[in-house]
């Protein structure tokens, strides 16, 4: 039986990685290889890319904009363009967009503080590889941890981002409603999560790999690794 | 021109010892490093002897006080390595960095260990909400400690937090670090041999935190802004590259032996590692990477962050410098272990320092500062209070969970990233602070305490509560306790006054120690924390390390029962003496402190324990800060449950419901359960005070959570 494998990209700094292996490998019991950023080419059979969580480069500079530049990064940009799926999580997200996998950036939070917590995001689309278990308007409940969170589009941009779909994830209260109360850290329209026109390349600010173990709090992150395991068993099946 | 030992912070007869010792005079850079290394900070000489009197074995404990941090054994082959130590002076004059540094420096106390670190605490004691200037520190240190840990990736699990105007200018930052290491990996830094080599890898070392220690043994100035260069700058990307890097050149098995470079730097981790192997050690000034020119003293006392002292056999340090070259870390050799007992520095070939490696670290002669009791304590009997009506009761309850000391601390803790490594299984904002540890499935179970009002009171007896009150909570949670790590954080020793206090302190630490099997491991010191305008209040903090019963799941303070009764174990009245009520409602009364019981404490543990084992409750909370009325608040706002008190049974005295001290814990207990809860405690004082019910917290009828009460302290509730 063909499973997924997972490459999980490891910056200096970078300080999810070893979570969101022990979360893929707790779910759905398939591989994960931890990838230096300094390699040029991923493990061959590499099903999902991951950038991990952390600091990569310290945030120096910019956050995301110095792991952008390792060696790395052109395989993952192929992997990306093959089709396959690429997620980025928390400092992942910010290194997809200075990539320019997604578009965006993202800003200090408005209450200029670092917030750790769980939050409840609401899932927008079901159809993409990352969100096949979940229903549409299904609300999580997931951890998030970041400084910069506040994603950033100009406003005709960010238009044109929900008129093509593309927010998958939108913070709200446990009951599901969205809006600026619900949003910890002040992106618009409640933003948390976006993924790429072709719908391969997930950027999202919560952690899933947080929300794997009902021990740890949450088992709501589970279905998503679950999600990208179908997606793939059923293309290699193809 | 040679230097004056007294400015070098050396008192005459110190520097007598030292000429003796020699049998000469010391050069400058040797005076310069032998006033760092025989400071208060460094050699513990004001307090040496004390704390030989502090109990370090048990059952438990597999590394006791002596290396860089203690270590207890949590079964299958593997150990938590943990410390605290302080981080005071930094913080007061550069809060950020100060705290930042504070907690990368405990990181590399528990990697000296072999260890890999999986979990921070801080004790926070800052000055009053109301003072601008001590609530900009406040807000510094905390900025600092989440600036450094959430880079890191270590997550900060718990701690305490408590405001009073004595630490106005004075704030005490102690940083507690937890490491995981398997036990026949411990690393030592007794275990270096002739011939090895001396291999510096992290940062560039500058003139940062030169004497740094020796700053932290005095008083602080009225200007603080002068000793901005004795602070260090942390870069916590850097310790993040270090940490990896060190743990893999171990897990390599090419490490003989390793000391983090912490106060005085290169010369205590090369003489502290020369002195206990018993051997010599010859550093090349020259050979050190700088990033500025630098005096070989200098370079010698640089407290430059982000460093660790490795000895290695020649045959490994291709592959050690490769693995620091792919971290992309700086790593030199800096010298070589010898066998003639000496701490050597040379600058161009010449030897610029050469010192007994002994002298150097454990040289200092001990002071013994005099002791004298301060002013008699009042001798009066205590007037027994007045009983409160339900309106004053609610009016009382509404104050003290108004006190930033009792509020809740979300505002702060949400600042740092708790979660990060996915074990924390109860997080911040709980009585106890516990993490899983995936290698041998067990749940570690950690506390901090710090009460520096019962210590002022009685030092002996509050010194002794601030341990009991790390301990129950644990108990009440369902953890045995493995040992404990502590920071003694008082004002100058040689007032003889304070230093009875210190004593007096340390007595009561002790006393817990032995009588509840309960062992320091490791532990810091951090005298002289006063400036012009007044002194700290005695302030022993203590942390305390359990293992959870793997069978079952730990108790937690609070839980959303539907019905079911509410108990108070232990006695009646507690006691009023240093309470959130004293303080807060009858600031100026004279309450008289608690007094230490050992045998009730013993038992209450014991049934505390069972009550988890036999799964008999459904939550429980140790009662402490606040007392018995403030414990019911909390667990009704943060369940949103409701508790109706029975009036019949409770007496309304603030003895009884504010009052503090002694092991006292209220427990929810589901109807079924009843008969089961009230076994494990027969032989206790054990009432049924009250029952679950759908809202509020009613008392003879009267409801002491009214909306506005519930609304600001309930936190943030996602």
């Amino acid at each position: 039986m063909e499973t997924m494998r997972t490459s999980v990209i490891v910056f200096p700094g970078s300080n999810c990685d070893r979570d969101v292996m022990h979360a893929i490998s707790a779910s759905t019991g398939t591989m994960t290889d931890l990838v230096w950023h300094e390699h040029r080419t991923l493990p061959r059979d590499t099903g999902l890319v991951i950038l991990p969580g952390g600091f990569s480069y310290g945030d120096y500079l910019r956050c995301g904009a110095m792991a952008a530049k390792s060696p790395i990064i052109d395989a993952v940009i192929k992997h990306a363009s093959s089709g396959l799926p690429v997620l980025g999580i928390c400092n992942g997200f910010q290194v997809l967009t200075e990539i320019g996998l997604l578009p965006g950036a993202l800003l200090a939070n408005t209450s200029l503080d670092f917030i750790c917590d769980f939050c409840h995001v609401r899932v927008e689309r079901e159809d993409t590889p990352f969100t096949g278990h979940y229903r549409k308007g299904e609300v999580l409940r997931i951890p998030i941890a970041h400084y910069e969170g506040r994603f950033y589009l100009p406003e005709e941009q960010l238009r044109t981002l929900e008129e093509e779909g593309l927010v998958v994830f939108r913070y709200c209260s446990p009951e599901g409603v969205t809006g600026e109360d619900f949003t910890p850290n002040g992106s618009p329209n409640g933003i948390a999560g976006i993924i790429n026109r072709k719908g391969n390349v997930l950027g999202m600010m919560p952690h899933p790999e947080r929300a794997t173990e009902s021990l740890l709090g949450s088992l709501d992150g589970a279905p998503l690794w679950g999600s990208v395991n179908s997606w793939i068993r059923g293309r290699l099946g193809e | 021109m040679r230097p004056d030992h007294r400015a070098a912070g050396l008192s005459d007869a110190e520097y007598g010892e030292i000429v003796r010792a020699l049998g000469r005079e010391p050069e400058h850079a040797e005076l310069m490093i032998l006033g760092v290394m025989w400071s208060e900070h460094c050699s513990y000489k004001s307090t040496r002897r004390l704390l030989s009197t502090l109990p370090t074995n048990g059952e438990a404990v597999v590394q006791g006080p002596g290396e860089n941090a203690g270590i207890v054994d949590i079964g299958e082959g593997w150990g938590i390595a943990f410390k605290v130590e302080s981080h005071n002076h930094p913080s007061a004059v550069a809060p950020y960095q100060g705290a930042a540094t504070g907690v990368g420096g405990i990181i590399r106390d528990v990697l000296a260990m072999g260890a890999r670190p999986v979990a921070l605490l801080d004790g926070l004691c800052l000055g009053e909400k109301s003072c601008p200037e001590a609530d900009a520190l406040a807000d510094g240190i905390v900025k600092g400690i989440a600036g450094y840990g959430n880079a890191v990736g270590v997550p900060t699990i718990g701690g305490k937090t408590l405001y009073d105007r004595c630490y106005n200018g004075n704030p005490l930052v102690n940083a507690m670090c937890l490491g995981l290491v398997p036990i026949d990996g411990i690393v030592s830094s007794r275990t270096a041999r002739p011939g090895q080599l001396a291999v510096l890898i992290g940062s560039r070392t500058g003139r940062d935190g030169i004497a740094g220690a020796a700053f932290a043994s005095s008083g602080l100035a009225d200007d603080t802004r002068s000793s901005r260069p004795q602070v260090q700058i942390g870069d916590p990307f850097v310790e993040k590259l270090l940490v990896e890097c060190c743990l893999e050149i171990h897990s390599k098995g090419l490490i003989v032996a390793m000391q983090d470079m912490g106060a005085a730097g290169i010369t205590s981790s090369s003489s502290e590692i020369a002195a206990k192997s018993g051997t010599g050690i010859r550093i090349d000034a020259d050979l050190v990477p700088l990033r500025e020119e630098m005096e070989t003293w200098e370079i010698a006392l640089s407290e430059s962050q982000e460093r660790m002292l490795l000895i290695a056999e020649e045959g490994a340090l291709e592959e050690i410098g490769s693995i620091a070259d792919r971290w992309q870390l700086d790593w030199a050799v800096i010298g070589k272990v010898t066998d003639d007992g000496l701490f050597v520095m040379t600058k161009g070939g010449r030897e610029v320092v050469s010192l007994p490696a002994e002298m150097v670290g454990g040289g200092c002669p001990p002071v013994q500062w005099p002791s004298c009791k301060p002013s008699a304590e009042a001798e009066g009997q205590e007037r027994p209070s007045d009983p409160l009506d339900p309106g004053g009761t609610e009016r009382c309850l509404f104050t003290i969970l108004e006190n930033p000391n009792l509020a809740e601390r979300s505002r702060i803790y949400r600042q740092y990233d708790y979660m990060v490594q996915t074990n924390t299984v109860v997080p911040p904002g709980n009585s106890v602070s516990i993490f899983r540890v995936r290698e041998n499935r067990s749940l570690v179970a950690v506390t901090m305490e710090v009460d520096p009002w019962k210590c002022s009171l009685d030092p002996f007896a509050g010194a002794a509560e601030t341990f009991l009150k790390a301990l129950r909570p644990l108990w009440v949670s369902g953890a045995n306790h493995l040992g404990m790590t502590n920071c003694l954080n008082f004002p100058s020793p040689e007032d003889p006054g304070n230093h009875w206090i210190l004593e007096r302190s340390v007595s009561g630490l002790a006393a817990v120690a032995r009588d509840l099997a309960c062992p320091v491991v490791s532990g810091n010191v951090s005298l002289y924390n006063e400036n012009p305008s007044g002194k700290i209040l005695p302030s022993p903090l203590v942390a305390v390390v359990g293992l959870q019963d793997c069978n079952n799941p730990p108790l937690r303070d609070r839980e959303s029962i539907e019905a079911g009764s509410v108990f108070l174990v232990g006695d009646i009245k507690g006691t009023l003496g240093g309470s959130a009520f004293s303080r807060i409602i009858t600031p100026g009364a004279e309450h008289k402190p608690g007094c230490y019981d050992p045998s009730k404490e013993k038992d209450f543990m014991k049934r505390a324990l069972k009550t988890v084992r036999k799964e008999a409750a459904s939550a429980g909370r140790a009662i402490a800060g606040g007392g018995l009325m403030t414990s019911l608040a909390k667990m009704c706002i943060t369940a949103d449950i409701g508790i109706g008190l029975d009036s019949t049974v409770l007496d309304t005295t603030p003895e009884c419901l504010f009052g503090e001290w002694g092991p006292r814990a209220v427990y929810l207990v589901p109807e079924r359960s009843t008969e089961l809860f009230l076994s494990c405690w027969e032989g206790f004082p054990v009432r049924r005070i009250g029952e679950i019910t759908p809202g509020g917290l009613t008392l003879e009828g009267h409801e002491m959570l009214p909306e506005e009460t519930r609304a600001g302290k309930a936190g943030r509730k996602l």
